[in-house]
């Protein structure tokens, strides 16, 4: 079960510089752990208290998984997960 | 230090004026490692609110990929307040995850004058810049950019 994740600037600490890497699971939790068991660190950038983190978004293919589940959303095999920080702000 | 072409400001401004008494936001891309904006992409504030802006998750990701393709990233990512000055707030520190971008904050709340002032945030420090406006870009050392960008 192998996936691509695409990883932003801001996480590729944690993927020893590499922009793309592959990971497995059924669903996107999964995938975060699997994710986690090979490069130690990004699960806490993710995931926060059992759920996806404000600060990102992340997509199954073309959908934002904040509207398909959460970290509940399906994921198959030579799907494409991409991460990106959110832009976000406010005037507090 | 922010350099940027005037019709570049100028197209942030006008965002910024239109959307208003909303927040206006965008990017500015740039070839890969010039630290030159280029490319004005106006985004959709999701939030559209006078206190809050968000990319559109969907719009984001299609930008996003825009300038994977094109070896660019984002040069600039502007937004604008509408009540207060134009610096970060705690918010925008916190949502602050792009330390190569120029965080660009334009204020449109003298409707008579422009506030425009450029950021660095990185690991939740924020660093005021000098922003230079120019008429084009000069860059010698490479042959397509011999030529102006602007007449």
């Amino acid at each position: 079960m192998a996936v691509t994740v695409s990883v932003p600037t801001i996480l590729r600490t944690h993927t020893g510089g590499e922009k793309s890497v592959e990971a497995s699971g059924a669903n996107v939790a999964e995938l975060i752990e699997d994710l986690e068991s090979r490069h130690s660190g990004i699960k806490s950038r993710l995931v926060t208290d059992g759920s996806l983190h404000r600060f990102v978004n992340v997509y199954v293919n073309d959908e934002d998984v904040r509207f398909a589940g959460g970290l509940e959303a399906a994921v198959n095999d030579g799907d494409n997960v991409t991460i990106l920080p959110a832009v976000a702000g406010g005037v507090r | 230090m922010l350099w940027i072409r005037r019709d570049l400001v100028d197209a942030m401004v006008e965002h910024a004026r239109r959307d208003h008494p909303d927040e206006a936001c965008g990017v500015i891309a740039g070839p890969m490692g010039t630290d030159r904006p280029e490319r004005f992409v106006e985004m959709v504030n999701a939030e559209r609110s006078p206190t809050f802006y968000r990319f559109d998750s969907a719009e984001q990701l299609k930008v996003w990929r825009e300038m994977d393709a094109a070896d660019e990233e984002p040069v600039v990512i502007y937004h604008s307040h509408t009540a207060t000055e134009a610096y970060p707030s705690r918010t925008d520190i916190s949502y602050a995850s792009e330390p190569g971008a120029h965080y660009v904050l334009l204020s449109t709340r003298d409707p008579e004058s422009d506030e425009l002032r450029s950021y660095r945030i990185a690991d939740g420090e924020v660093t005021e810049e000098p922003v230079e406006v120019v008429e084009h870009y000069m860059f010698s050392h490479t042959g397509a950019d011999d030529i102006p960008d602007s007449p």
